[in-house]
């Protein structure tokens, strides 16, 4: 069934009424993702898009049985979004929101623990494409068709940079399971160690590829994880290669500041735990197949 | 977004850290001004400039008359100054500060970060000050005390207290090292700060404890609710290529190549960048357009790329979803007539409808190198950038 997110997957949209969020929330529909309403405080009881809209994601839960959520919500009130959506019984959040202060996403995470662990709500983003089960359901503002069906799995901080990858697999015949985008910011949700250990659980996925940049330590976290506990095959591409120290290149979250950062750094903690690196961004597609094809062999 | 020491200083000492006593000024004159202010016969003059490591460069300079207190700003003052960590294009020194000299007992390092595993903020103290964190580390990696602070909770007394005895403080300066630590936390706090450094933070023969250097940088996702923080901003001290694109909403980075860039998406512009290096070429910046790729937004990124005079050849790679590639191309089009673009121009666009966008870019008669995937368009930029280089030569 893919990791996160199929086709019934029943979705809400945070921050529904907005010119984003109607735009995304259209888009999804079409996709095929089961959108049961959306939330816009002060605009419970009218109706968009076809469908109810709540002024609470409690009161959205209640009358949709709504398990998941999408946040759109202008970043000084994104991370307020994410508690409600937590405190509502929501099980799966994803924020595309770009721009949320660090302070308020340590604060998420804390106020997030206070949950027991089986009833903890699960976060991907902030500053994310979303995630995509391809020909299932589309929870993001990823461009659908460029994504086959398949068994492959993508986690991937940078959203165009997902869709290279994406690109160049399906030039190939090569589709995806999921694809989950975890974000640019310092502080989110989902760190990749989280995602590849769904994706090793998933029956409906062979092989994984994770995109990764400079800065922090979640790359190296996952090397790590995955030599001790992966036996599905786990390839990985650095972007920053020509990023100079102490510079943010973009995302919040992508800056050397300290050993072990860099692209390069980072490329040899992950040869050593035997991954396999798609040296190049022009390359995913064909180091991909390779893969599979050696796996065919091997079977 | 980095500020001053003096302003660091000044924020800090509301908060009830000590700070030695100190004036800013602009010219020699006020610097003599500020001396006689603060009295006594010995004092530094600092630059003020966005960076570490001034003393080595020849920013700081312990002064004991009026006249070298007004030589040493009248050699700072208007000048760059090259640090290890300005780059060598260094940075210009316009404000100065004079402050008091003060007996130092013992150097002490203190920081506040945000530590991106434990996702809180981060304490970390050493009875080594004065060298920077990574000598330490590499030095004396047993001195280094951390710990973190609950994002609930707030900072803890006892962490304070914890802190102060691990570093060897006396007793009687336990209190006043707590009441640093939790000032220092409550500035960090209250104002978004992303980094924190007293270095050295320093015990004085009289028994006092003082920020003797402050380096602070801001989240920059956080200043739209803290004007204090915005209103410190000096723009003198980035690069003005960045300022040229900041001030338009674009994220730019400068950098020393000759290859223009404008990406769509941070991940998918170092990735571009990174294939334009492997294919032999270097690039002259970074520059993440952004999700929407309006021909507003293309032509402003054409006009912050050409605003390098380094730049050679501009490399345009855009992998539209929700912004469809039609859209992008006549963005593209609208800006090589507008903004009049006179270097060699690549242009790979793939995603939604990228039949149309390639239709209007060989349509519009422009000379526009077109190129189908990302190794493709990175070949043909280093390419053009080399017979456009081997043309002025030549």
């Amino acid at each position: 069934m893919a990791i996160l997110l199929n086709r019934d997957t029943r979705a809400i949209v945070q921050g529904f009424t907005g010119k984003i969020g109607s735009f995304h929330a259209e888009d999804m529909k079409r996709y095929g993702t089961k959108l049961v309403g959306g939330v816009t405080p002060g605009r419970g009881g009218q109706t968009h898009l076809g469908l109810p809209v709540f002024n609470t994601v409690k009161s959205a839960v209640r009358e949709t049985g709504a398990d998941a959520s999408i946040v759109f919500v202008p970043p000084p009130f994104a991370a307020d979004s994410i508690m409600e959506a937590a405190d509502a019984g929501i099980k799966f959040c994803v924020c595309i929101t770009d721009g949320i202060p660090s302070q308020d996403m340590m604060r998420v995470k804390r106020y997030m623990r206070r949950y027991r662990f089986e009833d903890r709500m699960r976060l991907i983003g902030p500053n994310c494409a979303g995630i995509i089960t391809p020909g299932q359901a589309l929870m993001g503002i990823m461009p659908g068709s460029i994504y086959l069906p398949g068994r492959v799995g993508i986690v991937g901080r940078s959203g165009t940079l997902g869709y290279e990858a994406a690109s160049q697999m399906k030039a190939l015949g090569i589709g995806v399971s999921t694809s989950v985008g975890i974000g640019g910011d310092p502080i989110n949700g989902s760190s990749f160690k989280d995602i590849l250990e769904m994706f090793e659980q998933d029956d409906d996925t062979d092989a994984v590829v994770m995109i990764g940049e400079i800065g922090g330590p979640q790359e190296a976290e996952a090397a790590l994880w995955a030599r001790d506990n992966m036996r599905k095959p786990l390839i990985a591409y650095i972007a920053g290669l020509s990023a100079p120290k102490g510079r943010r290149m973009g995302h919040a979250g992508a800056i050397i500041s300290a050993f072990g950062e860099s692209a390069q750094e980072k490329v040899e903690i992950l040869k050593e735990a035997g991954v396999v690196i798609v040296p190049t961004p022009a390359s995913f597609g064909e180091i991909v197949a390779g893969v599979i094809a050696d796996r065919t062999k091997a079977a | 977004m980095d500020i001053h020491e003096y302003q660091a200083k000044e924020l800090l000492a509301r908060h009830g850290v000590h700070v030695p006593r100190g004036g800013l000024a602009y010219s020699p004159e006020q610097a003599t001004y500020r001396a006689s202010e603060i009295g006594g016969g010995k004092w530094v003059v600092k630059a003020q400039i966005h960076s570490g490591a001034r003393g080595k460069a020849g920013g700081i300079r312990i002064c004991s008359s009026d006249q070298e207190v007004s030589d040493a700003a009248e050699a700072m003052l208007g000048r760059k100054l090259v640090t290890n960590q300005t780059g060598p294009r260094g940075k210009l020194v316009s404000r100065l500060y004079v402050e008091e000299t003060v007996d130092i007992g013992q150097e002490i390092y203190l920081a506040f970060v945000l530590d991106r595993k434990a996702e809180r903020v981060m304490i970390v103290a050493s009875a080594s000050g004065g060298m920077e964190i990574e000598e330490i580390a590499e030095k004396q990696p047993a001195s280094i005390i951390r710990a973190t602070v609950d994002p609930g909770a707030g900072m803890q007394h006892y962490q304070a207290r914890e802190i102060a005895f691990g570093l060897g403080l006396e007793n009687n300066l336990i209190g006043k090292a707590t009441e640093t630590l939790l000032g220092c936390y409550r500035v960090f706090r209250d104002y978004d700060a992303s980094m924190l450094e007293i270095n050295p933070l320093v015990v004085t023969r009289d028994g006092n404890l003082m920020a003797l250097d402050a380096k602070m940088s801001f989240d920059e996702n956080a200043l739209f609710r803290r004007p204090q923080i915005s209103e410190l901003r000096d723009k003198s001290q980035e690069d003005p290529r960045e300022t040229f694109a900041s001030d338009r909403g674009l994220s730019y980075v400068g950098l020393d190549g000759n290859i223009g860039c404008i990406i769509n998406g941070a991940g998918l512009a170092m990735a571009t960048m990174d294939m334009i290096k492997i294919a032999g070429g270097e690039p002259a910046n970074f520059l993440d357009i952004g999700g929407g790729a309006s021909p507003e937004r293309v032509a402003k990124s054409f006009r912050a790329v050409l605003g390098d005079k380094n730049v050679k050849t501009i490399l345009v790679n855009i992998f539209a979803g929700i912004n469809r590639c039609d859209w992008v191309a006549e963005g593209v089009v609208k800006a090589i007539r507008e903004v009049g673009v006179n270097v060699p121009l690549v242009v790979r666009l793939a995603g939604t409808k990228v039949e149309e966008g390639r239709r209007i870019l060989a349509d519009s008669g422009e000379a526009v190198i077109v190129a189908d995937t990302l190794a493709e368009a990175a070949d043909k930029a280093v390419a053009a950038w080399r017979s456009a280089t081997m043309k002025k030569a030549g």
